[in-house]
């Protein structure tokens, strides 16, 4: 195993900045996961790359244009109807800054 | 395991198409057969029998008017239930989806319609197919047909399990580090993982972007391609669309391995590998030699690299795109005081554990500090490895090796251990990092009586002659 990359207080951190919350055994038991990933995956960190452009998509392809025309789009009504909340034509959510009401 | 006249899609096409069958019945069939089996197997998280009866009757109807219905007339397709369906749930196995019904088709859905498939039903996956044995679904399990006690493999176990119990002739389903072919060589089925962007990503609900593909399952290899041949091509609403069309491969399926040259993917092939799926590989390498083929090594030094650079590059990519599930827009809200609040219990309430695990190492792998160390340094990688298949690709037509290192592990074995359950996934990565195309091919059983599957890679845009090896090891059977 070797040195602990992860400690429970980085794990939390980790956690806070995905919007997930988790229980103190949750915390435990990912820390020492994530622990064991990256000892795993700790080979590539020794590969040597340098030079090597780092690959985003395998397709040789960018910047893909299409004719600035209009088109079919999705019926409005029908994709509100899919959130959990929405008034006027406009998705409701709870207050996203300051004291709620 | 079932009552339904084992007839290949093909076939059912052809049948249905000159009036020796309807639609009806051949769908009627298929349902008897999910309704007799379903209970013990769980492929789907939705039967749509209605919808389907509906669809076939439709068919019989242009058959009888005179109007060819499609090259794919009648026949009962199951879809992942990651494919978006409009009008029709779509939850990729969790509950974060909860309740909503997507405002449109995915692309290959609206192909295969528009080919005359009749769909069956939402097939049981991984959560956001995150996983290797499709327990981590949010609704249950799904078993393996050939042995109720054993995984069918994952992230696509619902398809390939619908495909081996009967309950479709195909089925669809995703890859993303080998969601297709793993389950389809546990199951004993052909899975095709195609070229990156031969098949649009539109509908297809994203994982990790730059490795999903849509492809399908099947009992034979001839059916694999006519879903394949109805799914490709280039689509608008996808920008990572291949824009060239591609020559069917239904065409070339019958000529042959003579003269090709073909490779045993050394690294993916010696250590790790049971005795018994590596005798199934030798034998498969036998069948292909004497129908011509000259086999030699092959090595791909850093296909080695391939499971750990793909368990950095895919979280991160999923880490960003399950950002989307927000209690918004979509699925599931769990009340609080404030939105970033609400966020946080909406996203901790509706995914599971696995997923979170995902998110968790992606969000790591992307933080301030470690970028550099680890998600950058895995793009290098992966540089090297496609960098090292382009070297091989030179001396060789097509590779081989196994597609799983062992066949279908029992429910449970595997999942307190995530490094366990990620090493079912060694020998199909590569071909994700890549964005080349492989099959999974059943040949033989192993000592547990289960199916081996052989894994033919292909490099970009070479599933022809991918196809012809699949044909190939199928006929020698």
């Amino acid at each position: 195993m070797g040195q602990q990359r992860i400690t429970r207080a980085e794990c939390a951190h980790v956690a806070a900045l995905a919007r997930l919350e988790l229980t103190d055994e949750e915390l435990e038991r990912f820390a020492a996961q994530l622990d064991e990933l990256l000892d795993h995956v700790a080979e590539v960190e020794a590969l040597d790359v340098e030079g090597l452009a780092p690959t985003m998509h395998a397709l040789p392809i960018a910047n893909v244009l299409r004719p600035d025309v209009p088109g079919e789009v999705l019926d409005r009504d029908e994709v509100m109807a899919a959130a959990p909340l929405a008034e006027d034509g406009q998705f409701r959510v709870p207050p996203v800054l300051g004291e709620a009401p | 395991m079932t009552a339904v006249e084992p007839m290949t899609a093909v076939e059912i096409a052809a049948a249905v198409k000159s009036g020796r069958r309807s639609a009806r019945s051949v769908v009627d069939d298929h349902l008897s057969a999910i309704e007799a089996g379903e209970a013990e197997v769980h492929a789907f998280n939705l039967v749509a029998a209605e919808q389907a009866r509906t669809r076939a009757g439709q068919i019989d109807a242009a058959v009888a008017a005179g109007i060819d219905p499609g090259p794919l007339a009648g026949v009962p397709v199951a879809l992942k239930d990651n494919l978006c369906t409009r009008g029709l749930a779509t939850t990729c196995s969790s509950r974060i989806l909860d309740g909503w019904i997507p405002p449109y088709d995915a692309t290959v859905v609206e192909r295969l319609h528009d080919a005359g498939a009749v769909f069956v039903g939402k097939t049981n996956m991984d959560e956001f197919a995150m996983g290797s044995s499709t327990e981590n679904s949010a609704f249950g399990p799904t078993r393996n047909p050939c042995d109720p006690s054993r995984v069918p493999g994952g992230s696509s176990g619902g398809s390939a399990a619908a495909v081996a119990a009967g309950f479709a002739p195909v089925a669809l389903g995703t890859d993303t580090g080998g969601s297709i072919r793993q389950p389809a060589a546990l199951c004993g089925v052909v899975g095709v993982k195609p070229t990156y962007g031969l098949v649009s990503r539109y509908g297809l609900v994203a994982f990790a972007s730059s490795l999903d593909q849509i492809g399908p399952f099947a009992a034979t290899v001839a059916d694999a391609a006519a879903v394949l041949d109805a799914i490709s091509g280039p689509d608008g609403r996808d920008s990572t669309s291949i824009a060239a069309p591609q020559p069917p491969v239904s065409d070339t399926l019958d000529d042959g391995v003579d003269g090709l040259r073909i490779g045993v993917l050394a690294e993916l092939s010696g250590d790790g590998i049971a005795p018994d799926v590596a005798s199934g590989l030798r034998a498969a390498v036998g069948a292909l030699e004497s129908a011509g083929a000259r086999v030699a090594r092959a090595s791909v030094p850093a296909a080695a690299y391939g499971l750990s650079a793909y368990y950095l590059i895919a979280p991160a990519e999923a880490s960003s795109n399950l950002a989307r599930y927000d209690g918004v827009r979509y699925g599931l809200r769990v009340d609080a005081q404030s939105t970033p609040e609400m966020n946080t219990a909406t996203r901790s309430a509706g995914f599971g554990e696995e997923v979170k695990r995902r998110i968790m190492i992606g969000t790591y792998a992307l933080s301030a500090g470690y970028y550099d160390a680890y998600y950058g340094k895995a793009q290098k990688v992966r540089t090297l490895i496609i960098d090292d298949f382009a070297s091989v690709w030179e001396e060789f037509d097509l590779l081989v090796s196994p597609t799983s290192p062992t066949t279908a592990f029992s429910l449970g074995e595997r999942t307190a251990d995530p490094m366990a359950m990620y090493m079912s996934d060694v020998c199909t990565v590569p071909v994700n990092l890549t964005g080349q195309a492989a099959v999974s091919v059943p040949y033989g059983v192993g000592e547990d009586g289960l199916p081996v599957g052989v894994q033919i890679l292909a490099p970009a845009l070479g599933e022809p002659v991918m196809f012809r090896a699949a044909a190939v090891l199928e006929a020698s059977l």
